[in-house]
């Protein structure tokens, strides 16, 4: 495939490995944000191409891993309900609930399915007018244009059987918060190429600048990942804290406008909670007034709500890069991709899945 | 969640920027999606979609700078006479 194979070449990524060995002549800590960025590297072995002195810390850039339980157990409710179309994507299928998934609604009767496309719950709403249509909006700001699109078309169609189960999340507050919270360890950042192909990258300076941070926006193929760690390398081992962007193919300075437009149209900036962190303020994305009438939390009587976390995932500290995912006592034995503790091990873009699926025997021995 | 990959554009539809489609082609699989976000997006060109939204056109100029940075490591490495 284009513009994706010619990122895959061994050859070149053991080049761009061998500048990175002759580079490093001290220990860093690089984070990357991004759960797609994690299991590249995971997937393809990155990792160790790189010098011990480089330490790799996974961020929590995985949306589906940060939703609160809380959150779930609300989808869960919706999705229940008689006369009620669940739609989500994919991976937020099998993401444990307090005491059950989406999978096993559906499999008790509960009409819930899986789309591509919030467009694809639109059409359902429009095909079905005797039914609630809900769609589970998840995601960083990746996702957020397809999400507001989605109210957009439904309230220029004055669709009344469509709303929206809200749970968008920013990450330059995540960042932050990271970054701020004692015993962080990061000295450098891979910053989600995808999420500023949207937003550009004009937020990341004041963060570079106040944390003293490199921060690279590096794409997602091996050659992308290795460059972009270079090009940290090249800051940290230089004494240099700035912003740099390595997937220049897919991200301009200013982002796009007519994504970031709609989105400031649809949405506003709300607190959000981040399963396995905690609140952070300013961190997400809620309906603006205008459209509130699409929130299915209202709409379903729903809002204010809270759930503790099962004490033996510790699915918080791997999305901090507390902890690797080898190092929880649940990994491989109580935890497994087919009965998962937490979201980290549920999502396709979860590092603990990604241990699992590629690092079981090494993580092991 | 940010899974986006690229695709070429082959047909493009509606007058409509806010609902304009495009079937893309990702090497071999055809899927139509949103080009409301990418509204110069031309037959032809490449562009990366995520949840049946175009996000992003391809740059292919800087698509190559990649292997020139590599190119040229490799030259200046030569210069040096290290003969890697």
């Amino acid at each position: 495939m284009k513009f994706l194979d010619e990122y895959r070449d061994g050859e070149l990524a053991q080049q761009l490995a061998g500048e990175i060995h002759r580079i490093t002549t001290k220990p860093w800590n690089i984070m990357e944000v991004c759960g797609g960025q994690t299991h590249a590297i995971v997937k393809f072995g990155i990792d160790e191409l790189l010098p011990k002195l480089i330490t790799l810390i996974h961020g929590p850039g995985c949306p589906v891993c940060v939703t609160p339980l809380e959150m779930i157990d609300k989808a869960l409710e919706i999705a229940a309900r008689p006369g009620v179309v669940f739609a989500s994507f994919g991976d937020m299928l099998r993401v444990p609930g307090s005491t059950t998934d989406l999978l096993t609604v559906k499999a008790a009767g509960g009409d819930v399915r899986m789309v591509y496309s919030p467009l694809d719950a639109v059409k359902l709403a429009e095909q079905n007018p005797g039914k609630e249509v809900v769609f589970f909006g998840v995601g960083f700001e990746t996702t957020a244009p397809a999400t507001a699109m989605a109210v957009y078309q439904a309230a220029r169609m004055g669709l009344k059987n469509f709303s929206m189960l809200i749970s968008h999340v920013l990450v330059p507050p995540a960042i932050d918060a990271l970054m701020s919270s004692p015993g962080c360890r990061v000295q450098a950042f891979l910053a989600a190429g995808h999420v500023c192909a949207i937003m550009g990258y004009e937020e990341y300076p004041p963060l570079a600048a106040k944390y003293r941070v490199p921060i690279v926006v590096t794409g997602f193929e091996p050659l992308d990942i290795l460059q972009g760690i270079l090009m940290c390398v090249q800051q940290l081992e230089s004494g240099r804290a700035g912003v740099e962007n390595q997937y220049v193919r897919a991200v301009r300075e200013q982002g796009n406008q007519p994504a970031q437009e709609l989105v400031r149209e649809v949405f506003r900036i709300v607190p959000r909670k981040w399963r396995g962190v905690g609140e952070i303020p300013a961190s997400g994305l809620g309906l603006a007034d205008a459209y509130a009438g699409f929130d299915a939390e209202k709409r379903f009587g729903l809002a204010g709500r809270h759930v503790d976390e099962p004490a033996d995932c510790l699915s918080g500290l791997v999305l901090q890069g507390k902890i690797k995912p080898h190092e929880c006592p649940a990994f491989g034995g109580r935890c497994t991709p087919e009965h998962p503790l937490g979201a980290t091990m549920v999502s396709g873009e979860g590092a603990c899945a990604a241990y699992h699926r590629y690092r079981r025997q090494s993580a092991r021995s | 969640m940010c899974l986006a990959i690229p695709g070429k554009v082959e047909t493009l539809s509606g007058d409509d920027p806010v609902t304009r489609m495009g079937r893309v082609n990702f090497g071999g699989v055809i899927k139509e999606a949103s080009l409301a976000f990418v509204p110069e997006a031309r037959i032809g060109d490449y562009v990366i979609v995520h949840a049946g939204f175009a996000l992003s056109k391809v740059d292919e100029d800087e698509a190559h700078k990649v292997f020139e940075y590599l190119r040229q490591m490799e030259e200046f490495d030569e210069l040096k006479g290290d003969g890697s």
